[in-house]
């Protein structure tokens, strides 16, 4: 016995791979294609986080460079110049600062040599291109975190988040536990009712909902966006439902011939090994809280200090919508959290969604 | 040891047969079911307070004249609301809208991350998971700044038109202002949130039997054929889920477009899709009633045309397992 176990494990023979020059060429037709559409697909925000960067003026030049740059300038004797790329009769070109703009002919000055004076340049100096260089606008962000009151909107995201999941992860435990572990008449009927309601239309419940919700004086405050959620939901439930099933009942059964109540065996023998399901809901509900728009638009218009990041985004939107480098900036502040969070859980991402997609 | 209920729920139990097993329940199945009953009651109460009853509700309201601030005495109004929908020609125009937005957005929405998915799962791909990724990471982007980022990339000075004017198109569409091109600036925006679909048709690729692709082989199917006799019939439960969700949600479609145009309606009138219609109906204009018979619109349209597909689904679905 340990004999073998402490051989090593005998080297798989292979022969050596030679690859086909058809495979070969499949590999990189395809690998270069999909490559292509993923840089394509996400080139929106690569767009979006370099405008955020950039001052107001590159975003209005059309010949700006696409990194977010300044206008290059140089002082001289007391005054700032604009330097531009001067091609030079000898055929090379050399950034110069332009001190005199004529018509026919400009003075420019050598950045790197000043005190060479001024040198006259023959030609019309419109014609030139502006030299820039690389300067980001870290400032645009503090403008937006200043003008939208950003900790606030951030304080109320993940306020309304925090709470919903924790009512979504606490109800749909206990309904998802209901269906997978109790038989009761009409338990199949229910369950096909609680799946058919994810077909349903929000529009044909939402009018005497929102009125009910006025009338009880709740419109202008948190409560129809936080209560519905302690009442489960379709998706988690299924979702919850589908990893209880899996998880044997030996135990369970044991502790309930111990005398455990059903609520007891849910909190020490289920819960324990249900962990991963449960971790899946609350990112994904947390996640699909702070992209909530609709709800919190309807329930909370007017009412500024309890607003959501989004609602505030999109409000800013309408009155800054000519300074696109603020307006980016502020997208790239409302992202950055659910994209970090789906960047470290993505594995729980894929699974939930291959359970409420394919499963069902 | 009794079997495990998975399959057991998913199919309705007839009426007869439970009330038959009630009468033989003994007392611990009673016990039983009467836990079972309490755990699932957040949900009956869910339910029945926030779907069932605002359902008949909404119903009910359409035969009255209720609006928010009520200014007029509430009384039953018969059918005067239906009739009033019969020619509301902004509720038709609107309701143009949306089929013709449903009409280029479908197949698009289905197609593509069929195709993506076969790309994403071919062996010959190299790099695969981490695409995989990058492709679902739009799907997390909060809607309203994956809007803005859109109405940026598509504007004058985005890199859409750039690469078009780069490639030659001297003249590119202002796409979001422009009734001709508003429908695929539109979609353009709907693909960002692509991946979700994506994931599901990678997961049904890998969930079909190898054995069926070396039967197929050793026939002498080659890529096509297997693609078309193997691969479309085995995906088909999973094209028709995406389908019928697809169809639900492009029916409300018009949260984008609230946020891009404000709800105008702009260019031209093209995004006043009927729920943006249904939207201003019942929160600019405060018509309960008026905006709850078009809601049992949409929703009456919705169940024709999931009927129709599920009727359909019976002679172009292959389930497998099914006898």
């Amino acid at each position: 016995m340990t004999a073998f176990a402490t051989a090593a494990p005998p080297e798989p023979i292979r022969a050596p791979r030679r690859l086909r020059p058809e495979v070969v060429l499949r590999r990189a037709i395809l690998t270069v294609a999909m490559s292509g559409v993923v840089i394509a697909f996400l080139s929106p925000l690569a767009f979006s986080a370099l405008t955020s960067l950039k001052t107001e003026a590159q975003i209005g030049d059309a010949d700006a460079p696409i990194l977010p740059s300044d206008p290059r300038t140089f002082d001289y004797q007391g005054d700032t110049y604009e330097v531009y790329a001067v091609p030079l009769p000898d055929g090379s070109t050399r950034e110069l600062a332009l001190v005199r703009k004529g018509r026919q002919d400009s003075d420019f000055v050598d950045p790197a040599n000043p005190s060479a004076g001024p040198i006259t340049w023959q030609g019309s100096w419109r014609t030139l291109a502006q030299s820039w260089q690389v300067n980001p606008q870290w400032a645009n962000y503090a403008d937006v975190w200043n003008k939208i009151d950003f900790p606030r909107l951030l304080f109320n995201t993940v306020a309304l988040a925090l709470i919903g999941t924790v009512g979504t992860v606490l109800s749909c435990t206990l309904v998802a536990y209901g269906f997978a572990r109790f038989r009761f008449p009409g338990r199949g009927l229910l369950f096909t009712l609680l799946l058919a309601t994810i077909f349903l239309p929000d529009a044909v419940t939402l009018i005497p909902t929102y009125t009910v919700f006025v009338k009880l004086g709740w419109v202008g405050t948190w409560l129809p966006l936080l209560v519905p959620a302690f009442f489960a939901n379709a998706y988690d439930v299924f979702l919850i439902r589908q990893y209880l099933l899996t998880i044997p009942r030996d135990l369970d059964e044991a502790a309930s011939i111990d005398g455990a109540s059903a609520f007891r065996i849910l909190r020490s023998v289920i819960l324990p090994q249900a962990w991963p399901v449960i971790v899946a809901v609350s990112i994904f509900t947390f996640v699909y809280s702070w992209n909530d728009f609709f709800g919190p638009l309807i329930y909370l218009a007017g009412h500024d200090d309890i607003q959501p990041l989004q609602v505030g985004l999109s409000h800013f939107n309408g009155i800054y919508h000519t300074r696109a480098e603020l307006i980016q900036a502020g997208n790239i502040m409302t992202l950055v959290i659910p994209v970090i969070l789906f960047v470290i859980f993505q594995r729980v991402f894929t699974r939930g969604i291959v359970i409420t997609g394919v499963e069902k | 040891m009794e079997p495990l209920p998975a399959l057991a729920t998913t199919r309705l139990t007839s009426p007869r047969s439970w009330r038959l097993h009630r009468s033989r329940l003994t007392p611990l199945a009673r016990r039983e079911a009467r836990q079972g009953y309490l755990f699932i009651a957040p949900w009956i109460i869910g339910f029945v307070a926030f779907t069932a009853l605002p359902m008949l509700a909404t119903l009910g309201f359409t035969f009255f004249n209720l609006t928010l601030a009520q200014q007029q005495p509430l009384h039953f109004v018969g059918l005067d609301n239906y009739a009033r929908l019969a020619g509301d020609s902004r509720v038709w125009a609107s309701l143009g809208n949306t089929f013709k937005f449903a009409a280029i957005w479908l197949p698009i929405s289905i197609v593509l991350p069929f195709v993506l998915a076969l790309g994403l799962n071919s062996r010959y791909l190299l790099g695969s998971s981490v695409m995989r990724t990058l492709l679902f990471m739009p799907y997390v982007v909060p809607f309203v700044a994956s809007v803005l980022v859109w109405n940026a990339m598509l504007g004058e000075s985005g890199w859409l038109n750039t690469a078009l004017r780069f490639i030659g198109w001297s003249n590119p569409p202002v796409w979001l202002f422009d009734t001709t091109f508003i429908y695929p600036g539109l979609v353009f925006i709907g693909i960002w949130g692509i991946g979700a679909g994506v994931i599901i048709n990678m997961a049904g690729l890998r969930g079909i039997p190898t054995e069926l692709y070396e039967a197929a082989r050793i026939d002498g199917a080659g890529w096509w054929a297997q693609l078309r006799n193997v691969t479309i019939p085995m995906m088909s439960p999973i094209l028709f889920y995406t389908l019928i969700l697809g169809v639900i949600e492009v029916l409300q479609y018009f949260l984008v477009p609230l946020v891009l145009k404000n709800g105008t309606g702009e260019p031209g009138g093209t995004t006043l899709f009927f729920n943006l219609n249904l939207y201003q109906t019942f929160f600019t204009f405060q018509e309960l009633s008026y905006g709850a018979t078009m809601a049992w619109l949409l929703f009456a349209i919705a169940l024709v045309i999931t009927v129709v597909l599920f009727r359909l689904s019976r002679r172009y679905v292959y389930y497998a397992g099914e006898r």
